[in-house]
């Protein structure tokens, strides 16, 4: 596979798009800019209605932007109708042709192209394999299960090799187990072809299982970009935060700050370490976030960075939870992994200290 | 407290409907029995035959009249049919806008409008056509059959056409067919059974006619109605039961193909 992991496949470019008119006017989307890397599993992640869907329909060509510039390898697609572009989608319903068989939809796409019939032939073959659905070819579409129905909406997109594959919550209609199994399909698939996939959900389990990189949308902008990783434990903001993973915020007080880190007092009066968000320089009151997993619980004491009261102890099997109650009046979650035969001592009612290591803290911008 | 509410628990309930079935059906069975009646009365019975069947077979007037429905219907369901399809597309397959309310209306306008007054109105505009043009043949009647039947054909297709998932039509898009390929390869067959069953329905509206008939045909130009209405005028006789049979039994065997049809997988 050719690796140019530094060439664009799609460039959003200060991109709007606007519903209505006058006083009912509704910016799903407010100039949002993104670049997406050619090979990259790349994942559109936000509630409903943050835009996600309709930055794919754009892409897509089904709706065209009200403002700005939607490049396809430096050649901008947003005006051309969506047959005219070599991107291909699946969908949510997969919207599968039922007066077809599933041979007849995976070659669709390559019918349309006019390719001849051998190459088709030796395609959707091709494709039937990659999504192992070769004993089904001749079924009618209403006749194969869900997870199935999924397969061959995943073979129909892939087949013309498009440049881009986008995926519209492709997994939201499958159940749990299949959901699971799917999501290593994909990585797979999309492993084997090259193709770089654009991907909508608003799981955001399934965009850290599954993606390269991640954007995290809300009311219509992107609010971060980054890998899994980069997401989780440097959220940029509250609510890339809070949408992603369980969350400790707490107020403090910037003492100084120098290249990306930060050191912040807590309200017990403790100093910590804390990183920032790239191109950020805070001064003055603001919030840091603490994953409860990234926090340590031991015994009460002046050297701990906070202190507070267990309030409930939660077995969870793999883990603990540990719910406090600072001293500052706010909660505070510790996630603790178990192992066997761990007595600690840490009892409901009892003062325990907290503390937050040096690269367990992040400032966020709001 | 009492059961679920069930309307077939209260009281003469089962006489009410029983009565309906009645008044419904009990005329024509007597004029189906009477069909196969021996004697010459409509009402008194003179043993089983099928003598009115065989002499309605051979009278000429009866077989014209029945061609020339059959020819009339054929062409104005067609005709309708076509106008129909487009006139559902156009509604459906495109975003809501002021006047489309309006649009609706003015298609379905035959349902509306007492047919006696499209009727006259037609009589008189059609004349004036005669005069200039000198054609009398039958393409005025075909002309207003086709235009009553629209609406008839339109409703079926329209209604498959709502419930067609608009997705499809955007994943074909999306696979590069272009707006006609589409059309062709997925719009087309997916609507199929609605188009197949308007036209049905189009063909049964356009036999039944009688009043815009009446008004519209000229001279030699009856339909199978038209001529019956013709012969009860002068008479009656058990044929105009036979025939009356046949063409029950032509209108029951459409409907119900067209019930089979539109009902198909959707």
């Amino acid at each position: 596979m050719p690796e140019k992991p530094d060439r664009n496949a799609i460039e959003v470019v200060n991109v709007s798009k606007i519903f209505g008119s006058g006083e009912g006017q509704v910016a799903a989307l407010d100039t949002v800019s993104v670049s997406i890397r050619e090979n990259e599993f790349f994942t559109l992640l936000g509630p409903s209605g943050c835009g996600k869907t309709t930055l794919l329909r754009l892409i897509a060509g089904f709706d065209f932007p009200t403002a700005g510039e939607i490049l396809l390898y430096g050649q901008d697609i947003a005006p051309l109708p969506p047959f005219k572009r070599p991107v291909n989608t699946v969908f949510q319903s997969y919207a599968l042709f039922p007066h077809m068989t599933v041979a007849d939809n995976i070659g669709f796409g390559l019918e349309m192209l006019g390719k001849p019939k051998t190459e088709i032939k030796a395609r959707v073959a091709e494709m039937l394999k990659l999504v192992k659905m070769e004993a089904l070819a001749g079924r009618r579409t209403s006749q194969i299960s869900g997870g199935q129905q999924q397969r061959v909406a995943l073979a129909r997109a892939l087949a013309p090799q498009p440049k881009v594959l986008l995926l519209d919550e492709p997994l939201s209609a499958l159940d749990y187990k299949l959901r699971k199994e799917m999501q290593i399909e994909l990585k797979r698939l999309q492993h084997e072809t090259g193709i770089t996939f654009i991907f909508v959900t608003h799981d955001q389990e399934e965009a850290l299982t599954m993606s390269d990189r991640i954007a995290v949308m809300s009311s219509g902008k992107i609010l971060q970009v980054g890998s899994p990783r980069d997401i989780y434990d440097r959220p940029a903001e509250r609510f890339v935060a809070d949408f992603i993973g369980e969350s400790n915020f707490l107020k403090a007080d910037v003492v100084g700050a120098t290249g990306g880190r930060a050191t912040v007092k807590l309200s017990s009066g403790t100093e910590i370490p804390a990183s920032l968000p790239e191109g950020f320089s805070p001064s003055g009151k603001v919030t840091i976030v603490v994953r409860p997993e990234h926090a340590q619980l031991g015994a009460a004491s002046p050297s701990a960075s906070l202190s507070g009261t267990v309030e409930n102890i939660v077995y969870l099997g793999t883990d603990t939870h540990f719910h406090l109650r600072l001293a500052g009046g706010e909660p505070f979650i510790v996630r603790r992994q178990n192992s066997r035969g761990a007595g600690d001592g840490i009892v409901q009612g009892g003062q325990v200290g907290i503390m937050i290591g040096n690269d367990a803290a992040q400032v966020l911008k709001d | 407290m009492a059961k679920n509410f069930s309307i077939k628990h209260q009281t003469g309930f089962t006489a009410i409907a029983a009565t309906c079935f009645i008044v419904l059906y009990l005329p024509i069975i007597v004029l189906v029995a009477y069909a196969f009646n021996a004697a010459n009365s409509t009402s008194e019975w003179g043993g089983f035959s099928m003598r009115w069947f065989q002499s309605a077979w051979q009278n000429v007037q009866v077989i014209d009249a029945t061609l020339r429905s059959f020819q009339i219907g054929a062409v104005a369901a067609m005709l309708s049919t076509i106008f129909a399809t487009m006139a559902a597309l156009a509604t459906t397959r495109t975003a809501s806008y002021p006047g489309l309310t309006f649009k609706y209306a003015a298609i379905n306008q035959p349902l509306m409008v007492p047919e006696i007054v499209t009727g006259v109105a037609l009589l008189i505009f059609f004349s004036r056509i005669k005069i200039f043009t000198g054609y009398s043949g039958l393409g005025y009647l075909i002309a207003a059959h086709t235009a009553f039947c629209i609406p008839f054909a339109y409703l079926p297709i329209r209604a498959r056409l709502e419930n067609m998932d608009l997705t499809l039509e955007r994943a074909a898009a999306d696979l590069y067919a272009t707006p006609w390929k589409t059309f062709r390869r997925i719009t087309l067959p997916l609507l199929w059974p609605g188009i197949l069953a308007g036209l049905m329905l189009a063909f049964v509206i356009s036999l039944d006619d009688v009043v815009i008939t009446e008004f519209v045909k000229s001279g030699g130009q009856d339909t199978l109605p038209t001529y019956m209405l013709g012969q009860i005028r002068r008479g009656i006789t058990p044929e105009i039961n036979a025939i009356s049979t046949a063409f029950l039994l032509l209108s029951v065997a459409i409907v119900t193909l067209f019930f089979f049809v539109s009902r198909k997988r959707d």
